[in-house]
């Protein structure tokens, strides 16, 4: 027993000896940055354009911490004859962070993906007022969010993926099938003239249609989301690349589409020409084009260049978009 | 006797004497321990696996220590309403003082000491006792339970211990025929193995007596495992516990100076003092142990050979310390009573039946 003690000492003497030896794991805070797990609990950054005013994390805030003020406005109804609905719109979201617990509670709750840990936590002040951020600077934690860690090697792909990958399969099936659908009447009544071009116009908006409705559940194009990410860019840039980078292709792709079922088109399209009763609802057509506020991909991409968050953007190019076809609906009236 | 005469003798009368007595006492208590009480804090911190001070005086914090001082002498002198104030005073006092006054007979360095007294070691083990006083003084005049069961139980640990820490010296004082502490370094050079000049310092005989005298000093100075006077967890820091600024300060001091006066001690006693080797005399130097004629290239080699070993004894203090919990009171008093002072009984029948045969 004595001897066995006798050792111990010893060996506790070795432990504190060969810590004394190894590199100390203290880091030097203010000298150098700490490095944080990329889950840290930081601070919450908000992705307002997301929000939909739902108050869940408001409510299940342990600490009554967020602060959600909102009215409601009218949006007048997308196709003409529709009803207007009515749209929460957000006009203040704060979280006191004099209160918050950081339990992260609402960030899980949050159903719309609209708020994110971020793991900067240099906010002190000497204020305890100003611990309360309000939407902007919310949003400009934003930019400070990381990455989400990649999936485990082999895990089934989030069904926000799924979905969406889904949603793109049968739109592009029923693409398909609509045009198909437009070429095949416009050959078998070729000889009739009038009445064959009344029935292949009707299908033809119809098919413009699609297309809008293609573009306008916008999804993000994953591969370059990944790319850009893997870039080092943040999520928030990253997603709206990918959203314009989507766009682009889908439209890429139904125009390819489209010229491939070109001949049939233009038999359909040249009778409704002719026919001067036809010429009226030209315009029309156009100006539902208009109405479905599509985005004008280069000043979306440009604006997003320059910095502007996504939401402006978008209102911009759907405008620029808007300006652009009646600046050629116009000319195509003068000529 | 004294075949050696310090530095000190050359000087006319005793009026020039004292500043150089008061300069080496202060040398060592305010550069000498403040370095180990910097070490302390180091070599405690990596040991723990952290940096320790790092910011004051820019390079690896090496002013921390001057920068608590600093503090120290800033804040607030407080006596309690009851404590009994002139004693509290002076009771830092005492106990610094006597740790200071060793310094006097450590012989530093070839002919660097104050005094060489024929009883030496005598002078430097009773007045390190009187520290205690200091202490119990400390902890009575605070008028707190917990200072009072502190002091009492840092009285009761220097009985027990100072009996080892005696009989260990001692057996030391037997083996070098002498009390002098500077003799005690030409005895370990005169020492040697049978045929040639190579002195054996005295650990080798009585590396018992070493790890004995060791014990016992940690024991006194109140240093963990040993410090169950200050147990901050039990009893508040003891008899410290009123104290602040200054006064704290200077117990404070008192410990880091009698860490360096018990390993400058202890150098003396078993490593063979300011030689690297006992026997083999330094370079620059004629002769050995204290008769040595040294320029000062010798003497400061001496000095710092010195200061070597003060500061490894020391980290091995602080090493210790690190290491181990501290011990219960009632373990304490058993592991001097039942373990040391058999010990040291043995070790210094074994020396002195050594030293009437060979």
């Amino acid at each position: 027993m004595p001897a066995a003690t006798g050792l111990g000492l010893l060996k506790g003497l070795g432990v504190t000896l060969k810590h004394m030896l190894r590199p100390a794991v203290t880091q030097q805070y203010p000298h150098e940055r700490p490095d944080l797990a990329p889950r840290t609990r930081g601070v919450i950054a908000l992705m307002d354009e997301n929000c939909t005013v739902c108050m869940l994390c408001s409510r299940e805030c342990p600490d009554w911490c967020i602060y959600i003020d909102s009215h409601k406005e009218q949006v007048p109804p997308k196709n003409e004859g529709g009803r207007a609905r009515t749209r929460n719109v957000l006009d203040r979201f704060a979280i006191d962070f004099a209160l918050c617990m950081y339990c992260g509670i609402c960030v899980e709750v949050c159903p719309f993906d609209a708020l994110f840990w971020s793991p900067e936590f240099e906010y002190s002040t000497y204020d305890i007022d100003e611990l309360l951020h309000e939407k902007e600077k919310l949003r400009e934690w934003m930019d400070t969010v990381p990455p989400p860690p990649p999936l485990d090697e082999g895990a089934v792909q989030p069904k926000e993926v799924t979905d969406a990958i889904d949603k793109a399969e049968k739109a592009r099936e029923k693409a398909l099938a609509a045009t198909q659908a437009k070429a095949a009447p416009a050959e078998a009544p070729a000889g009739d003239g009038g009445g064959a071009a009344a029935a292949a116009a009707a299908p033809a908006p119809a098919a413009a249609k699609k297309e809008e409705i293609h573009v306008d559940d916008v999804q993000i194009d994953q591969e370059t989301f990944d790319k850009l990410i893997a870039e080092g860019q943040s999520e928030r840039m990253a997603r709206a690349k990918a959203k314009a980078a989507y766009v682009r292709k889908e439209k890429a792709r139904i125009r390819a589409e489209q010229e491939a079922a070109g001949g049939g088109d233009a038999a359909a399209e040249s009778p409704a020409a002719e026919a001067p009763a036809e010429a009226a609802p030209e315009p029309k057509q156009a100006e539902v084009h208009v109405e479905a506020g599509e985005i004008d991909q280069e000043t979306y991409d440009q604006l997003i260049a320059e910095g502007k968050s996504e939401r402006i953007a978008r209102s911009k190019a759907k405008a620029a978009y808007v300006r652009k076809k009646k600046a050629e609906l116009q000319g195509g009236d003068d000529a | 006797m004294t075949a050696a005469e310090g530095l000190l003798t050359g000087l006319p009368n005793v009026w020039a004497q004292i500043p150089f007595m008061i300069g080496i006492m202060l040398g060592m208590a305010m550069v000498v321990s403040l370095v180990v009480g910097y070490m302390e804090h180091k070599v405690m911190a990596h040991q723990q696996a952290r940096l320790g001070p790092m910011e004051a005086g820019g390079f690896h914090g090496w002013a921390q220590l001057v920068a608590d001082g600093i503090k120290f002498v800033q804040k607030e002198d407080i006596i309690p309403r009851n404590a009994d104030a002139k004693v509290f005073s002076m009771a830092p006092g005492i106990a610094l003082v006597p740790a200071l006054l060793i310094f006097l007979v450590i012989p530093l360095g070839p002919r660097v000491w104050a005094l060489d007294l024929r009883s030496g070691l005598f002078y430097a083990l009773a007045i390190g006792s009187i520290g205690a006083i200091g202490l119990l003084a400390g902890g009575w005049a605070s008028a707190n339970k917990f200072s009072l069961i502190g002091a009492i139980r840092g009285v009761a640990q220097l009985i027990a211990y100072e009996l080892p820490l005696i009989l260990a010296a001692a057996a030391v004082a037997v083996q070098a025929e002498s009390l002098s502490l500077v003799e005690i370094v030409t005895a370990q050079a005169e020492f040697t193995i049978q045929g040639t000049t190579i002195g054996i310092p005295f650990i080798v005989p009585q590396l018992l007596g070493f790890g004995i005298f060791f014990t016992a000093s940690l024991a006194e100075l109140n240093r963990p495992p040993f410090d169950m006077p200050i147990a901050d967890s039990e009893l508040v820091f003891g008899f410290l516990t009123e104290y602040t600024g200054i006064k704290f300060a200077m117990f404070l001091l008192t410990e880091y100076a009698g860490m360096v006066a018990m390993s400058a001690l202890m150098a003396v006693l078993y490593l063979g003092g300011w030689e690297i080797w006992p026997g083999l005399g330094l370079p620059g130097c004629e002769g050995v142990g204290g008769a040595m004629e040294c320029g000062l290239g010798g003497t400061l080699l001496g000095v710092g050979v010195m200061m070597g070993k003060i500061m490894a004894l020391s980290f091995v203090m602080v090493w210790l310390r690190v290491t181990y919990p501290r011990l219960r009171e009632d373990q304490l008093q058993k592991f001097s009573w039942l373990v040391l002072i058999p010990l040291s009984l043995l070790n210094i029948a074994v020396v002195a039946i050594g030293k009437v045969v060979f």
